[in-house]
């Protein structure tokens, strides 16, 4: 479905990514880890067209699409759920949702809309409150159901666990798989690397730039040298 | 005397509204001042004077003109002055000078065109004294409190309920996630700055009505009115445009009615001065500075 080869991106002289290769296959969960500040969400943003990579093609579905704008991938197929969520805070979560489906003409929009409240009962309680009033794990679901809104077949998820109590991060996990059982692909950037890893099929490691691993996900939890890095070491479990 | 104050302070007030608007707009979505929304602002005025003088049009097709130009002069305006300059990491100061630039070339263009002296409505636009009770209502204050809050009801709805009107907001929120949503917020953009200019040629027309002058110079008072407005309203605010060109139009006529003429624009401003004081994020603003 996704396939990026050797894509570089720099902000001003410093070198963000300096040349990742990545393979996302349709109806799959791909997961990609990291420390802080190596890259994941530049490669995120650079794959949807938020930033320009200097080097590299991203393909996706058989089409490259480097160097298109943001909205032009939307309608292609693909949705970011961007870091930190980036709820309109002066938008109705209704006007959020409505957001999402910006690109779309169909007629199928409210159905789409019927079913995320059905996903997401809380944001059909909360339908006309302004965004920026729900907490963080609300708001998470509501970036997720806004992404789903444009009918994505790749979904893009960055970083949804950050800043959630435990409990919201599990709930969170569990519709990330269940969108991907009903049929979206998923490429997931976590720092939650073992929550990540347990829902992934496939995962790469990513270190200053560089891709440094990658392999089946059940592998890279074994990994020693992933263990001590992002699983917090052998002693725990 | 004292409805009559507020019915003038209400006219005056809706136009000094329509203006801010156009500030307003341009800076929620950009986060620049527009230095030449006051020459736009005067450009649609000739536009109006200039269709229902030498074209003989009715003075509402003439305002649909002044509008139509002013929507065309935003669009000129934001290729050649604003987004060349959005590309690049260039200071966020040089939106305002190259803005500065725009109403420089507006006001010389019109100077050339139109000549430096004022110019005034042939009489048959200004219409007849009606009575309503005590009150006495110029249909030329009827046409423009119509226009101007016509306009602002239509501009509230627009915003509030289209989907493109959304897909401002959005924009107006955060240019990123409007972009990661599907919004091609640069026709975005365009369409506000167009929006903009179109709206503040039209108040052009209206404070040309008002006061039966036209001239070059009139965009750089008004322009600086505007401003206040958008100050005093909470920057990027819409409600706060409305409300606060409205509170600045009472204010300026009541200064005028039980004061002096003299002290009218230094009570206007210092009522501004005062509702700074008092929430200096503005009338409508947010607590925290937004951009
Ligand atoms: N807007 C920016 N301008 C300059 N440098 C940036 C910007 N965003 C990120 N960086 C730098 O790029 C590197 C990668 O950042 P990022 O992709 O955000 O990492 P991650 O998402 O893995 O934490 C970091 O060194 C960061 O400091
Ligand atoms: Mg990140």
């Amino acid at each position: 479905m996704l396939k990026v080869q050797g894509m570089v991106t720099s902000y001003g002289n410093i070198k963000a990514l300096q040349g990742i290769d990545l393979h996302v296959p349709a109806g799959s969960i791909v997961s990609l880890i990291g420390a802080n500040g190596a890259g994941k969400s530049t490669a995120m943003k650079t794959i949807v067209g938020l930033l320009k990579p200097d080097a590299g093609q991203i393909i996706f579905q058989g089409q490259e699409i480097q160097g298109l704008p943001a909205y032009k991938t939307v309608a292609l197929g693909m949705s970011l759920v961007p870091e930190g969520r980036q709820i309109l805070a002066n938008m109705t979560v209704l006007e959020n949702m409505e957001m999402g489906a910006s690109q779309r003409r169909d007629a199928e929009i409210d159905d789409d809309l019927e079913k995320m409240f059905k996903r997401f009962p809380i944001l059909r309680e909360r339908r006309d409150q302004l965004g920026g009033t729900l907490s963080g794990g609300q708001q998470q679901m509501l970036a997720i159901a806004r992404a789903l809104m444009a009918r994505p077949k790749l979904l893009l998820l960055d970083e949804p666990s950050m800043g959630l109590a435990p409990l919201v991060v599990a709930d969170i996990f569990q519709v990330i798989q269940e969108i991907n059982e009903q049929g979206t692909t998923v490429l997931l950037v976590e720092q939650n690397a073992r929550q990540a890893l347990k829902i992934s099929n496939y995962a790469y490691v990513l270190e200053t730039g560089k891709i440094v691993l990658h392999g089946q996900a059940d592998d890279i939890a074994q990994n020693p040298r992933v263990k001590e890095a992002y699983l917090g070491g052998t002693k725990r479990k | 005397m004292f409805w009559q104050q507020v019915v003038n302070g209400l006219t005056l007030g809706s136009t000094y509204a329509l203006i801010a608007l156009g500030y307003t707009l341009i800076f929620g979505v950009l986060g620049i001042v527009n230095m030449a929304h006051g020459e736009v602002f005067m450009f649609g005025a000739f536009v109006g004077l200039l269709l229902v003088t030498t074209f003989q049009l009715n003075i509402f097709v003439a305002i649909l003109g002044a509008m139509i130009v002013g929507c065309l002069l935003g669009v000129i305006l934001e290729q050649a002055a604003l987004r060349p300059l959005r590309r690049r990491s260039v200071s966020h100061l040089a939106p305002l000078i190259s803005t500065i630039g725009v109403s420089i070339f507006l006001e010389s263009l019109a100077l050339r065109i139109f000549g430096p002296q004022a110019q005034a409505f042939p009489a048959s636009v200004a219409g007849q004294l009606l009575s309503i009770g005590p009150l006495k209502i110029s249909s030329v204050q009827i046409l423009i409190l119509a226009v101007s809050f016509g306009l602002m009801l239509i501009l509230r709805f627009w915003l509030q309920k289209t989907r493109i009107g959304k897909s401002l907001r959005a924009t107006a929120e955060n240019i990123e996630t409007a972009n990661l949503l599907g919004v091609n917020t640069n026709k975005i953009i365009v369409m506000t700055v167009a929006l903009a200019s179109g709206l503040g040629a039209v108040a052009g027309v209206l404070v040309g009505l008002a006061f039966n002058a036209v001239e070059p110079t009139m965009g750089v008072t008004m322009g600086f009115k505007g401003l206040a407005v958008l100050i005093m309203g909470g920057l990027g605010n819409v409600t706060g445009a409305m409300f606060g060109g409205i509170i600045l139009g009472i204010a300026e006529v009541f200064s005028v009615a039980y004061g002096s003429s003299s002290y009218r624009d230094a009570v206007a401003f210092g009522i501004i001065i005062i509702i700074l004081l008092w929430r200096p994020q503005g009338l409508f603003g947010a607590q925290k500075g937004g951009h």
